[in-house]
């Protein structure tokens, strides 16, 4: 029973570090149409940023400052800005595949990074001994993880709230008038180069937020975390959710990730260890084709965006 | 070394470009980046493998390490890979293009396509690396410092032959000529009267083969595993854009350009940043020719 109970506090946590991940990708793609291909590399930025600047000190790295936690997220959503910009710049006036490539592009360069710099990320060891907020307080993992869990739900709620406040502000309004009929809004003076640059780096700066939560959560980090697959995984989420609305965007995270731990449970039970790598195959497969069949019929998604109709329209 | 390194950089550019001429042709006619593209490449080295046991690699001959049962199975799997392409196209891209989806849509669901492909490769194959024949060959010095192995000589030949008889279709045949229209302006084309569905089929089928023979290529020198055309997919994206989205040349050009550099870059760095080559040359090209070296500035 405490180990269901226990499982069942871990998987939930994931769960929120991956809302956080879906709904950063939600106001990119749902709300402004912008192809992020690279999700799994600005969350690894995010995660490795963290985890260099607060892990305890190892003479065998570089980095490993022991700073403090917040000075850890502060600093890994900065850098997840920053890369987000500079790709930003270079791609967003361009047509929308360059984004994705780029992004893609990003990705691949990130896993590279983190395995073969290994002064700075340990290469395939990781970094250990990275900084948990309050670690000292709790005596037993168990309470640790329920307090990390209550923590997570508030980050999640402030997330949630700030992304409806800003997307029902003018602000919001330019982003969607862009994505629908960008000759329209830029007739009306808006730039749809700035806004889009600052819808994508802002997602992508949530992105980099969930990295440093999920590292500061295990306490510990690898290139194994960030796997390209986790990218088609919360694209998976979004698309299953609904796009366009962030409270789909979490029902997806917690039904995707729920099939996926649950198919894992299933592949290991039924199918020979030999075979773990087929296992493993059958699961992405899965993934892919829920891509695609949602993408076919079910556009829209289980919950997907509400349509909005001006108040001052009369009817 | 730097000789050895732009010979190296000649034979893989010339696989690269193969896979980008075909990835080129759909970017610019299909209009979407198709990131399933790399598939194609790993289906064509498997149906091949799946050829060559049936039919044997075949005694080597002229100094190479395979027969013409090899070639015959090369050409017979990217046939088969060309078909599958298009099969690709109406099970999933067509209907999005029906419903009216963005192109965008259509990049996603490669995506997923890609995923299923590759991993249902993986399901009948595993992550093992399998091998066409179990021939060695030793390199050949043609100048001090410089040895070239005649498989790949072939290989580079073959390539040029296909290059040269695309080149001639586009250039000469109708069905070329509506294929380059349809890239131009698909809204003047079809006012041309040219049948939009039968230069799409045309295109996933050339854009299939080519890029399966560069599988098959590929996984000649030396060996084929799963991640083979996925491994390649950003080498492929920053030759197709390189040279200019649409045109074959520049897609050649491009490979070229991004097999050479892969090379020489590999003299001053650590081999596990190889990848990171192509994703440099990308960014620089977006930044500073967007529209690639031998592309023209669409408005």
């Amino acid at each position: 029973m405490a180990g269901i109970l226990s499982y069942l506090v871990f998987f939930l946590c994931v769960v929120l570090v991956l809302c956080i991940l879906t709904m950063g990708l939600n106001l990119q793609w749902g709300f402004t149409g912008l192809f992020n291909a690279g999700v799994a590399g600005f969350y690894a930025i995010g995660g490795y940023t963290h985890a260099i600047l607060t892990a305890a000190p190892n003479p065998q790295l570089m980095g490993n400052y022991g700073l403090p936690w917040i000075v850890g997220i502060l600093g890994a959503v900065l850098l997840t800005a920053l890369a987000a910009a500079v790709i930003g710049l270079i791609t967003i006036r361009l047509r929308g595949d360059y984004l994705a490539i780029a992004t893609f592009g990003i990705g691949i360069m990130i896993q590279l990074v983190a395995l073969n710099l290994e002064r700075w990320t340990g290469g395939s060891q990781g970094i250990t001994r990275i900084a948990k907020p309050m670690g000292a307080a709790f005596d037993t993992p168990m309470a640790y993880n329920l307090f990390y869990l209550a923590f997570l739900i508030a980050v999640v709620v402030l997330v949630y709230w700030a992304l409806e406040r800003i997307l029902s502000s003018p602000w919001g309004r330019v982003l969607r008038a862009i994505r629908e009929d960008e000759v329209a809004a830029a007739s009306l003076g808006k730039s749809a180069v700035s806004f889009r640059l600052q819808s994508f780096v802002l997602g992508s700066s949530l992105m980099g937020l969930a990295g440093a939560l999920y590292v500061s959560f295990i306490g510990f980090v690898s290139p194994f975390d960030f796997l390209p697959i986790l990218t088609f995984q919360v694209w998976a989420m979004l698309i299953v959710g609904g796009s366009g609305n962030n409270r789909g965007a979490m029902l997806g995270a917690l039904v995707v990730w729920g099939v996926w731990a649950s198919s894992g449970v299933l592949v290991s039970k039924w199918i020979a260890p030999a075979y773990a790598a087929q296992g493993a195959a059958i699961q992405v497969i899965l993934i892919g084709l829920v891509l695609v069949l949602m993408l076919l019929f079910k556009p829209r998604g289980l919950i997907g965006e509400r349509a909005v109709v001006s108040r001052h329209l009369v009817w | 070394m730097i000789l050895q390194a732009l010979v190296d950089g000649v034979f893989t550019g010339a696989i690269i470009s193969l896979g980008a001429i075909g990835l080129s042709l759909t970017l610019q006619i299909m209009r979407f980046a198709n990131f399933a593209h790399a598939e194609f490449m790993t289906l064509g080295g498997y149906l091949a493998l799946a050829i060559v046991w049936m039919i044997g690699p075949g005694s080597p001959t002229l100094g190479l390490t395979f027969g013409w049962q090899l070639l015959v199975a090369a050409l017979l799997a990217s046939a088969l890979a060309g078909l599958m392409a298009w099969g690709l196209d109406l099970l999933v891209f067509r209907p999005l293009r029906r419903q009216g989806a963005a192109s965008l849509v259509l990049v996603f669901a490669a995506f997923g396509a890609a995923l299923v492909l590759r991993h249902v490769l993986v399901l009948i194959w595993g992550h093992e690396s399998y091998f066409y024949t179990r021939e060695l060959q030793m390199g050949v010095m043609i100048m001090p410092g410089m040895r070239v192995m005649p498989d790949q000589v072939f290989i580079l030949a073959l390539a040029v032959l296909l290059m040269v008889v695309l080149h001639l279709f586009l250039t000469f045949h109708r069905t070329g000529i509506a294929m380059r229209a349809m890239a131009e302006s698909p809204a003047l084309s079809q006012v041309c009267g040219i049948r939009v569905d039968s230069v799409m089929r045309t295109t996933w089928i050339i854009s299939g083969f080519m890029a399966a023979m560069a599988g098959v290529f590929s996984a000649l020198t030396p060996q084929l595993h799963p991640e083979l055309g996925s491994n390649m997919l950003l080498s492929v994206f920053a030759a197709a854009i390189f040279g200019g989205v649409g045109s074959l040349p520049g897609a050649v050009l491009g490979g070229l350009l991004v097999g050479i550099s892969e090379n020489l870059f590999l003299l001053v760095a650590d081999p596990g940043y190889k990848p990171a080559m192509p994703f440099l040359l990308l960014l620089a090209v977006l930044c500073l020719r967007p529209q690639g070296l031998l592309g023209e500035r669409s408005s």
